[in-house]
């Protein structure tokens, strides 16, 4: 996810778009990540088929869009199909892997995207779908200072933002959710008290990925819709949620936005910030290469620091 | 997978090098360049699945992140051929030298986490390094570098024939399946064994386990530079590819495919992933729509690999 925008100077007109921008990657990865750090959270399961769901949900949408015209349609049939795949993903392969160990999960949810990300390769083929937004929301909000900013970013931003508060209200504001929270603190306790933690769990995978595919809806017009779209984004939003600390939605909010604002401003920025310490050649060879690694430093740095993440609802890591 | 048997011994490795030697023979008899490059590649990957399983299989760290030392070692081959540094006593030394270093930083900035948070971090300083490789526009950036020469050793011999390259890789790879063996069989392995099942009581018994993981991170490490460096040579070329994350999956399936722990599984499962995948893809391009349902058996059923299977069949 590029930003459009490269500036050439810290002129602040720029910085207000490029922080935009951050935001909204921001935004962007803590649909998928949210999901990932509950699961992981209450059953211990890594799941590396999140990108996936994040993926078919892109794809869902672009089709949808593609042959009905409503982007309302596809807005609807992303985050379902998503969430379907998400339980469909559960019976196959998941539940299988609640008790093994983490190579174990990781292994055969790499299978899972390996499978994924090839069937869509055969169904679509391997070039981008076109995912054209409609032209009522093809313009652009002019900013002071003689930019402007992109009405789609900033639905995405609007929709990341309503999405985000709905979340933190029914975990904050509900019994359901407050059970969920119990459980990413401590699941066996939660079962001890007579909560059936399996159903919960597939509340939490159905709902998380319908955020997942709900994202890819969003990032498709911004993203080439193509296999292996999702890969990225799992990495990211696995950054995001070690960042953050693993099984609490805060954290993840809080890695989100992080991991966007320190990617976005990386790649606008550090080229420049370097030119002012070495010659330009350098600098050209240089900033690109440590803007690509900020976000990967940031998650070393809090890992070395809080091994546990910034914000854990556990102790340390086990 | 569970199922670890890491007693001494070296059950089916003589056999299995036996096996090796055969197909390079027949290979160059009847079979044709083809097959000994496949066989040189199978071999190279076997030299990094083997190097993953002494930080896998033996000390029970899961590193997603294995690729980036097989980039460290590609990448400083190919930077070298670059410079007009072609002669292999210089870049092979360089090659070694960078991946342990690597290494020895990954390592000692990882090993400080424990489980998933250590799975996380060395796939996150492998997704660095592939950035930076793809980055590196003075040296193809995400396009690749090609190599113009192989790494020369003067009038020793000549990577350039194919024969040679196949064995220059079998000797390396029963060096380093011998070495790693004796590792693994030292107080050495016993203690990273003994750490694997339970930490805290190596430590009380007064072992310095963190440093004696930070030795086996770094050892494996060198050695799938090395692999990096046969790899840059037989394809004659490097790309950020070889760092990616895929790759590292690739890597760790190829343990957990042979029997973890037991080294010379790793070899098994490193041919029969690069041969399974040969096959496959004469069928059809989309192969992984078959490997990665059979990843996810093998992990749900297989318990123990193909080593566990063959010793069973044997007990029989």
């Amino acid at each position: 996810m590029k930003s459009e925008y490269r500036a050439t100077a810290l002129d602040p007109a720029l910085l207000v778009v490029q922080l935009l921008n951050g935001v909204q990657l921001g935004l962007l990865l803590f649909l998928v990540a949210s999901g990932l750090t509950l699961v992981f959270g209450i059953l211990d399961v890594i799941n590396l088929a999140h990108g996936v769901v994040f993926m078919v949900g892109a794809y869902v949408a672009a089709s949808t869009f593609l042959h009905s015209g409503s982007l309302l349609l596809a807005a609807a049939a992303a985050p379902i199909a998503a969430a379907l795949l998400g339980l469909v993903l559960d019976r196959l392969v998941l539940r299988f892997l609640y008790e093994r160990s983490h190579l174990d999960q990781v292994l055969a949810t790499f299978g899972v995207v390996l499978f994924v990300d090839e069937a869509v390769r055969t169904l679509f083929g391997p070039a981008a779908l076109p995912f054209p937004l409609p032209a009522s929301l093809e313009w652009s909000l002019p900013l002071p200072g003689g930019t402007s900013y992109p009405a789609w970013r900033l639905v995405i931003i609007a929709g990341g933002l309503v999405l985000a508060a709905g979340l933190f209200g029914i975990l904050h504001r509900t019994r359901a959710g407050m059970l969920v929270r119990a459980a990413a603190n401590d699941a066996r306790m939660l079962e001890m008290l007579g909560v059936d933690v399996r159903r919960l769990f597939l509340l939490v995978l159905g709902a998380g990925s319908a955020l997942a595919g709900f994202a890819g809806a969003l990032a498709g017009p911004i993203m080439a819709v193509q296999p292996g779209m999702g890969d990225n984004v799992l990495i990211l939003a696995f950054v995001v949620i070690v960042t953050g600390g693993m099984g609490s939605v805060q954290g993840a909010l809080l890695g989100a936005l992080l991991v966007g604002l320190v990617d976005t401003l990386g790649r606008a920025f550090l080229t420049d910030l370097v030119r002012t310490l070495l010659p330009p050649a350098a600098a050209n060879e240089v900033g690109p290469a440590l803007a690509s690694m900020a976000i990967y430093l940031l998650m070393a740095i809090v890992l070395l620091i809080r091994p546990q993440g910034l914000l854990s609802v556990r102790r340390a890591a086990r | 997978m569970s199922a670890v048997r890491t007693r001494g011994g070296h059950g089916l490795a003589p056999l299995l090098f036996v096996l090796i030697a055969l197909a390079i023979l027949s290979a160059e008899l009847w079979a044709g360049p083809y097959y000994l490059k496949l066989l040189s590649r199978a071999m190279i990957l076997a030299l990094a699945a083997l190097a993953l399983d002494l930080v896998v299989g033996v000390a029970g760290l899961v590193s997603l992140g294995h690729a980036a030392f097989l980039g460290v070692g590609a990448y400083t081959v190919g930077i070298l051929a670059e410079h007009g540094i072609t002669s292999g006593w210089i870049q092979w030394p360089i090659a070694l030298f960078a991946s342990a270093a690597f290494a020895l930083v990954i390592g000692a900035l990882s090993l400080r986490t424990r489980g998933v948070h250590f799975i996380m971090i060395t796939l996150a300083f492998a997704q660095m390094l592939y950035y930076a490789a793809n980055s590196l526009s003075r040296y193809g950036g995400d396009d690749g570098l090609t190599i113009w020469n192989r790494s020369e050793f003067a009038t020793f011999f000549s990577l350039a024939d194919r024969s040679t390259f196949a064995w220059t890789c079998f000797v390396i790879l029963l060096l380093s399946y011998l070495l790693l063996a004796r590792v693994v069989a030292s107080r050495f392995g016993r203690v990273l064994r003994g750490a694997k099942d339970n930490e805290r009581r190596m430590e009380a018994l007064g072992y310095p386990v963190a440093r004696f993981r930070l030795v086996a991170f770094t050892l494996s490490g060198t050695l799938a530079g090395l692999a990096g460096v046969l790899l840059a040579n037989l394809t004659e070329f490097v790309a950020p590819a070889y760092m990616s994350w895929h790759r590292s999956g690739e890597l760790l399936a190829m343990v957990v495919l042979g029997g973890l722990g037991s080294l010379y599984g790793a070899i098994i499962g490193a041919f029969f992933f690069v041969l399974v995948e040969e096959a496959l893809a004469r069928i059809t391009t989309h192969w992984a729509l078959v490997f990665g349902p059979f990843l996810i058996l093998l992990v749900l059923l297989g318990r123990g690999g193909l080593v566990g299977l063959l010793e069973n069949l044997g007990r029989r």
